[in-house]
């Protein structure tokens, strides 16, 4: 028989099993939910199906695409390969300019068309979008 | 030139040193010579001294702007003003190493003045892994990323720092920060010290808890100042982005706070001795992989500085390195947890403080997961992903609510066991009476999800029992205070999140926005040349309905050397709310993107931090 100190190291070892399975459980599943894909503008031309969900979308600001009207700024991403044209409404970082690298987060209308609320700002301006830096490689 | 030449060869000199050090006390505990503890402390002194020629050697390169050096020339101008000449020499990766490894010599040599009570054998033992940890940072210095190399033919001007990190905040951030990662190895050398001496007791925990809160107080710190550095310098208006570099430095400050409050189980009972030391030898694991993550360029992050690969692959093999000697360790020297007195009772201190210590725990995971899983899919699939802030504000939010009752029940239990007849009765009306101020509150308030009801009510309740200690009961202010501070921290999170309105928009000179019964009107830019940059300021009218005007003047400003452009925004500060606005310019166009935010309760989130770091403060001047 076990003894009365055993079983209730068994009940307490037991619990926090199950509790560590449960919050991995439930860690692992809102992850499923909320993580944001990454894309360059060649592997939207790529896409078999558009779905709903928001994206990166990484590469260079085109020269001489930006456009500002009063509520939106519209510009096009560009792998060199290929081009998204963005529609942005929101505040713009500060290294945002033409011939600069971008990442822009939002949801794809076509595969042509992003429409964007966010644009991540990079903190130094050597730095280029990995993807980028590739795709320029290897023109 | 030749102040580079002395600071490289103190480094080296600081190696040898080292060398020596390990071997010295090698040969004492295998009984080969007889240590003599003056001789310890001279030597550490002089390995202190050599870094220290060495950093304010590199410091006095960069305020001459000696452009032979190429860490100076990279990060350096001589239009740059004074302050971050010397601020710049540990904006940069190879200046900020070298920090890392004077902070790391300064704090063995204070720890061995400071532990003079303890026995003769954990202080050298101590000494031996921190020397290990301090041989390793040299090698990384030396070998990976030195900053004294030099450039030949030398250059007229240097390319200048990253005008972001020409800021007040920006220059102090990274030198309290390091102060509170290099704080975590004393600990962690400490802990395995004490495993192998088997020294692991009331008094040692009496002696380490001095520097768990020294370093808790300087990471909290750190972490703040480089918040409130986000919050005004990157021109978004958040102070936490959940972004993988912010992230790096929560994980090992959950580990952390778990220690603060498992060592006085240990101080009190003298239980959980095996997992205060997994959580010393954690928060030092976290820090440095903190570092690796950062300046190995894994991280997809807004933070990103350009960067190169064969440090972090340096970092990361020491890193398991250390990991896997800790591990051997904590094995081989498995402490005896078997006490006269082990039994814990449910209602009691140390089983709140042990689910304080689960919660951070799962705290930790979620944010270790989160930061992580993104590598590691990337690494397995080639596929890139982001994991947003909504992955860590629903696993956090519903876990938070049981975590501030406890907060707040925990305190008042005692050690040992407590009566159920005891219990207080009048806190419990308290909650009661939570409960119906918010059934009314809810209405005004507009909340639509049910946690974040059920979070200000919990953080509520924490807020008025901590605050009701806090008066009525002398004993623990510092906890009190603390505690408080935490329940102020979330409630205006919360507020601030719920109450805060935006608006974004592309104007013109002289153009008008309405929001929210405002007027903005956008009046004018001045420009204006300054030392190392040309500035644009706007000059914004906001009107409010009682006809109120406030001017506001953000500012855009070019760098010359790197040329690039940075906005700073203007905040108008009070108790009730920030408001904030920024602006950039388009190109070649004659519009301004404008984003103007409303902040409510801003302020309390950096005032709630301060009464949690001063109650650390308290705490550890009470300890000496």
């Amino acid at each position: 028989m076990v003894g009365k100190k055993v079983k209730l190291r068994i009940i307490f070892l037991s619990t926090f099993l199950i509790l560590l399975i449960l919050s991995l459980f439930l860690i692992l599943k809102s992850l499923e939910d909320e993580i944001v894909y990454f894309i360059t503008p060649t592997e939207i031309k790529d896409l078999t199906e558009l779905d709903k969900k928001k994206i990166r979308v990484g590469g260079m600001v085109k020269e001489g695409s930006i456009k500002a009207n009063s509520e939106n700024i519209n510009f096009i991403i560009t792998d060199f390969k290929n081009e998204i044209t963005v529609s942005f409404t929101g505040a713009i970082p500060n290294l945002f300019a033409e011939g600069k690298g971008v990442v822009a987060e939002g949801v794809l209308r076509d595969r042509n068309y992003l429409i964007s609320k966010k644009i991540l700002a990079k903190h130094d301006e050597n730095y280029i979008p990995p993807e980028v830096k590739e795709a320029l490689e290897n023109k | 030139m030749i102040i580079s030449q002395i600071g490289n060869y103190s480094l080296i000199f600081g190696l040898i040193l080292s060398f020596f050090l390990i071997i010295y006390l090698f040969l004492n505990f295998y009984g080969f010579i007889k240590i003599n503890l003056n001789n310890i402390y001279s030597i550490l002194f002089l390995q202190l001294f050599f870094v220290f020629v060495s950093f304010f050697g590199l410091v006095y390169s960069f305020v001459i702007s000696d452009f032979s050096n190429s860490t100076v020339y990279n990060n350096s101008h001589t239009t740059k003003p004074l302050f971050y000449k010397i601020s710049g020499t540990w904006g940069n990766h190879e200046g900020s190493m070298l920090l890392w490894l004077l902070v790391l010599t300064l704090f063995i040599f204070l720890f061995f003045i400071y532990s003079k009570k303890q026995p003769k054998n954990y202080r050298l033992t101590t000494l031996v892994f921190q020397e290990i940890i301090i041989t390793g940072f040299f090698l990384f210095v030396l070998l990976t990323s030195n900053p004294f190399n030099h450039i030949f033919p030398i250059p007229i001007e240097g390319l200048g720092l990253n005008p972001i990190l020409q800021d007040p905040a920006l220059a102090i951030h990274p030198p309290i920060l390091y102060l509170g990662y290099v704080g975590s190895s004393i600990i962690f050398s400490a802990s395995l010290a004490a495993l192998v001496s088997k020294n692991i007791n009331i008094y040692w925990a009496q002696h380490i808890k001095k520097w768990i809160f020294l370093t808790w107080i300087l990471l909290t710190f750190g972490i703040l100042l480089g918040s409130i550095w986000a919050y005004y310098e990157l021109g978004w208006g958040g102070f936490w982005f959940w972004d993988p570099v912010e992230n790096v430095s929560l994980m090992p400050w959950f580990t952390l706070t778990a220690l603060l409050h498992s060592i006085s189980v240990l101080e009190k009972r003298s239980i959980l001795k095996s997992w205060t030391i997994i959580l010393s030898i954690a928060t030092f694991s976290l820090s440095m992989s903190g570092t690796f993550l950062v300046r190995s360029g894994i991280l997809n992050s807004v933070h990103t500085f350009a960067n190169d690969p064969g440090r972090g692959v340096f970092i990361l093999i020491f890193l398991f390195f250390l990991i896997l000697i800790s591990i051997i360790i904590f094995f081989f020297f498995q402490t005896d947890e078997r006490t006269s007195t082990n039994k814990i009772y449910w209602m009691s201190k140390e089983t709140s403080i042990l689910i304080n210590n689960w919660f951070m725990t799962f705290f930790l995971s979620v944010v270790l997961i989160g930061t992580t899983y993104p590598i590691l899919l990337e690494v397995l699939t080639n596929e890139k992903i982001s994991v947003g802030p909504p992955f860590y504000q629903n696993l956090l939010i519903p876990f938070l609510i049981p975590f501030l009752f406890f907060m707040a029940v925990g305190p008042n239990l005692k050690w040992f066991k407590s009566d159920y007849k005891k219990i207080n009765f009048n806190k419990i009306f308290l909650l009661f009476f939570i409960c119906f101020v918010m059934f009314f509150l809810v209405k005004k308030l507009d909340v639509k999800n049910l946690f974040v009801i059920i979070l200000i009510i919990s953080s509520l309740y924490l807020f008025t029992s901590s605050f009701i200690d806090l008066i009525f009961k002398r004993k623990n202010f510092s906890q009190n205070i603390a505690h408080f501070g935490f329940s102020v921290l979330i409630l205006s999170i919360i507020f601030n999140g719920i109450l805060s309105k935006e608006i974004s928009a592309n104007i013109k000179i002289g153009d008008e926005i309405n929001f929210d019964g405002n007027l903005i009107k956008f009046k004018k830019i001045d420009v204006a040349d300054k030392e190392n940059y040309k500035s644009i300021i706007a000059n914004f009218e906001i009107k409010d309905q009682k006809n109120k005007i406030i001017l506001l003047k953000p500012e855009i400003r070019i760098y010359n050397q790197p040329n690039i452009l940075t906005s700073e925004a203007d905040i108008k500060s009070n108790l009730y709310e920030d408001k904030f606005i920024v602006f950039s310019i388009l190109n070649r166009e004659e519009i301004f993107n404008v984003r103007y935010q409303v902040k409510r309760f801003m302020i309390w989130i950096w005032i709630s931090t301060f009464l949690i770091i001063f109650g650390g403060l308290i705490r550890l001047i009470k300890i000496k």
